[in-house]
């Protein structure tokens, strides 16, 4: 998956469509006549983002706090960073892990590089999920944390210019 | 902390869509009506559930999740210590600001955690020198280096 360049009518495709596709019998019909476009291209389009990994997924984005999900817990971890990306694979293939990523550290005061969000219904449910995780770290891990969401602030959404 | 709301009618119906429907919609012409008929349901009440689904705030969207590093912009996940009685100020000056999407206040020192979005890298770094000049405040930086596969399901 590499980097590839958007054209204007991908951009506008992207505009079209990131707050959600038409509900109608032929969605990409519809994302056609907004971007002057055809129906077969703004398919073919969009499988190519797709295969670009530009857009990750199409389909139901859901809230998790209005499935019950309410309680989140960043957990961040200090691992070598030798081993730093084996042990993220692994921690990212778990089920309840919704975003895995590498990040520097901010010394001396911040000194993990591996973040690991995890959801659940109760905070117990979080702790015993952060516990699985270090399971599986097990030694390799110098120094770990767990930052509870107590408050959302802001939840607009990323939006892409188009 | 924000208490979630059962909506009122979530059916099984409902169950098996969000849990089928997070991924691989079709790029076909008729894309509902194919989902639909793996789903045994017909076109129009799949359409009309995922409307309900949405306009009820189970499901924020449907429809391509992009990701925007990719789509040429630049994200980066950003955090501040704040101190308890300025932190309402500090959060209403992010509040205004375009180029952050989310911010969550976290139990730690580093109290205030946001994700910076621009359309350039540039703009990572102007963002976080117009925040800290609106607030006086050091904002730490947290770009990811490398992101690792998630499914990105949840179980409704």
């Amino acid at each position: 998956m590499s980097d590839i360049a958007l054209d204007a009518l991908d951009r506008a495709i992207v505009a079209a469509t990131q707050e959600g596709l038409p509900l109608t019998p032929a969605p990409y019909a519809d994302v056609a006549a907004t971007v002057g476009s055809t129906e077969a291209e703004v398919i073919t389009r969009l499988a190519r983002l797709l295969e670009a990994g530009v857009v990750r997924r199409i389909g139901a984005v859901p809230n998790h706090y209005r499935l019950g999900l309410s309680h989140n817990g960043m957990t961040v971890w200090d691992v070598d960073d030798a081993e730093v990306d084996r042990l993220g694979a692994l921690i990212g293939a778990l089920d309840f892990v919704t975003h895995c990523y590498r990040r520097p550290r901010a010394l001396p005061d911040w000194p993990y590089n591996l973040f690991a969000m995890v959801h659940g219904k109760s905070r117990d449910e979080v702790e015993a999920k952060r516990a699985e995780i270090a399971a599986l770290l097990g030694e390799t891990v110098r120094a770990a944390d767990i930052l509870y969401s107590t408050r959302i602030l802001k939840k607009t959404g990323l939006r892409i210019a188009g | 902390m924000r208490q979630p709301v059962a909506p009122a009618v979530f059916d099984d119906v409902d169950r098996r869509i969000v849990n089928a429907l997070q991924g691989g919609f079709p790029l076909v012409p008729r894309p509902y009506a194919a989902a639909a008929e793996a789903l045994g349901l017909a076109e129009d009440e799949l359409i009309a559930r995922i409307g309900a689904l949405t306009a009820s705030g189970v499901l924020s969207r449907f429809g391509p999740m992009f990701d925007a590093e990719k789509a040429g912009g630049a994200v980066s996940l950003a955090a501040m210590v704040v101190p308890a009685d300025r932190f309402d100020e500090v959060a209403a000056v992010l509040m205004e600001m375009p180029a952050i999407a989310h911010n969550y206040e976290r139990c730690h020192t580093l109290n205030m955690w946001f994700v910076i979005a621009t359309e350039t890298r540039a703009g990572i770094g102007a963002a976080q020198r117009a925040i800290e000049a609106a607030t006086g405040l050091k904002v730490l930086l947290f770009p990811k280096v490398r992101e690792y596969f998630v499914g990105m399901r949840v179980e409704a």
